[in-house]
């Protein structure tokens, strides 16, 4: 998302999902468990929360970098993830904690295969975001400002676009979705600490990398492919070498298919 | 209408505009012509907003707008064509114009302007769906001239219009100027390589050399002006 208008990996992605998570588990204090609409309320606070931490990052961290080499940006992208992943060790503690059954547990058999309620939330959130971050981008005027800023700045303020809004935006529209990641991750993997973002992180950037990067349905592709291989081999005698294969299809990826598999080389007239 | 007095401009150490000033009066075409490197881009660049002055001052419409950020002075109605044209390739031809008007919200202002737009450059109309990168050189620029038009412009910068583009095409893009100009009444400044054209078409000119403006004067005159026509048209 960020790397599409912005040109650089957002390496805090990672640590938003870990602060969404957080911030389910606290508001899912406040509300009834096992309910779809206390669920969906906790979703949506965790999303407008993080929102509001990520434009608050690019304000403080990133925006004087805005005409910095990207090495510059990169390093203080590791230094605000750090940040994040210390401080709420500090605030919360470093221990695993559990994080609440928000939505209605129940388990259906589909014709031999058994699925759980949380799996249906998960595949029903995360394609609703879809088709919402694909409306937003490909249909909204804000979204084609994003689009246009994306490809050149300059000529986007020329235009009258103001670029710190829509980048303020691109901020919050990422770490949204960053903080339901979150969520829907601490549902599946009910133990939650302050480092869990870091893996998922690095596996969002492969997985973003194999579809294509800058690309939406390409990362949502990816994922899916990543997911489909990590399980595969969790399931076999390598189960151990899961994470190191995962980086192997980002190096093999980069060596064969820099551009991703739904990626393009973009060829322009001058 | 716009009003630059002693612009100072400069990348790092080198200076590019070394006091310039100059006026534009409402309704006229007034062209900035000189050789590479006499600072023409870099003026109208400070004008809009995508550099800052070192020292100076311009006004437009009688305000200070040397400070303004870029989005803002556009706000004011003065759009700048940039060199290069800079249209947004990776979209269509109408997310192109829609940007263009992305200012105004009173959806029938935004139709009427589109109309307009269409009735200038019919080929755009033709290429709604395409993406603008795809699009020829003078089509492009003709997509940029549209984009600018769509915000509802009073005062117009035009950058090297004439650049990387079909030489058959440049006369009409000249003659497009010139309606603009006439039909809309959009106060125009043209910065051009091409002199003899750009004195064709306008009111008065400026002659940039190594950022001052070494000479000035009506178009008419200064076309048969020897220094300039040894310069710059061409004998």
């Amino acid at each position: 998302m960020v790397y599409g208008v912005l040109r650089f990996i957002n390496f805090v992605h990672g640590d938003v999902f870990m602060v969404g998570a957080y911030v389910g588990y606290y508001v899912g204090r406040l509300v009834p468990h096992h309910s779809l609409w206390g669920g969906l309320a906790v979703l949506a606070a965790a999303m407008i929360v993080c929102a509001a931490l990520g434009m608050l990052i690019e304000r403080l961290a990133y925006r004087r970098l805005r005409s910095s080499p990207t090495l510059n940006v990169l390093i203080t992208a590791i230094g605000v993830s750090l940040l994040l992943e210390n401080l709420s060790q500090y605030l919360c503690g470093a221990t695993p904690r559990s994080f609440p059954e928000l939505f209605p547990v129940a388990t259906y058999h589909v014709g031999g295969v058994f699925v759980s309620s949380n799996q249906l939330v998960v595949i029903g959130v995360t394609l609703l975001l879809l088709f919402a971050l694909r409306y937003i981008v490909l249909r909204t005027k804000l979204g084609t400002a994003m689009r246009a800023l994306s490809l050149n700045p300059q000529a986007a303020a020329l235009v009258g676009i103001d670029i710190n809004f829509v980048i303020s935006f691109t901020f919050a529209l990422g770490s949204a979705l960053a903080a339901a990641g979150g969520i829907l991750y601490a549902l599946n993997y009910p133990s939650i600490d302050p480092l869990m973002g870091v893996m998922p992180g690095l596996k969002a950037f492969v997985a973003a990398i194999l579809g294509g990067i800058g690309n939406i349905p390409g990362a949502a592709l990816g994922g899916l492919l990543l997911g489909t291989v990590e399980t595969f081999v969790g399931g076999s005698q390598w189960s151990t070498y899961k994470d190191a294969i995962a980086f192997a299809i980002l190096i093999i990826i980069l060596l064969f298919r820099p551009a991703g598999l739904l990626g393009r080389f973009t060829v322009e007239k001058v | 209408m716009l009003s630059v007095s002693d612009l100072h401009v400069s990348y790092g150490a080198i200076s590019a505009l070394a006091g310039i000033s100059f006026e534009i009066a409402q309704g006229a075409i007034v062209t900035l012509i000189g050789g590479n490197g006499a600072g023409k881009t870099t003026a109208l660049r400070t004008i809009s907003g995508l550099l800052r002055a070192r020292r100076g001052r311009i006004a437009f419409l009688g305000e200070d707008i040397t400070a303004l950020p870029a989005h803002k002075i556009v706000a004011r109605g003065l759009c700048h064509v940039p060199e290069g044209r800079m249209i947004f390739s990776n979209l269509t031809v109408d997310e192109n114009l829609a940007m263009g008007a992305y200012l105004l919200h009173d959806r029938a202002l935004i139709a009427q302007n589109r109309d307009y737009v269409f009735g200038v450059f019919p080929r755009l109309k033709e290429r709604l769906k395409q993406m603008a990168g795809t699009l020829s050189g003078g089509e492009q620029q003709m997509l940029a001239i549209g984009r600018a038009l769509m915000g509802n412009p009073r005062f117009l910068m035009l950058d090297e219009p004439s650049l990387g583009i079909a030489p058959r095409l440049i006369g009409t893009i000249f003659e497009k100027i010139v309606e603009i100009n006439r039909d809309r009444g959009i106060t125009i400044l043209l910065v051009e390589q091409n002199a003899n054209l750009a004195l064709e078409i306008s009111r008065y000119a400026y002659v940039l050399e190594t950022g001052r403006v070494a000479l000035q004067g009506e178009s008419a005159q200064l076309r048969t002006e020897p220094l300039l026509k040894a310069t710059y048209l061409g004998g």
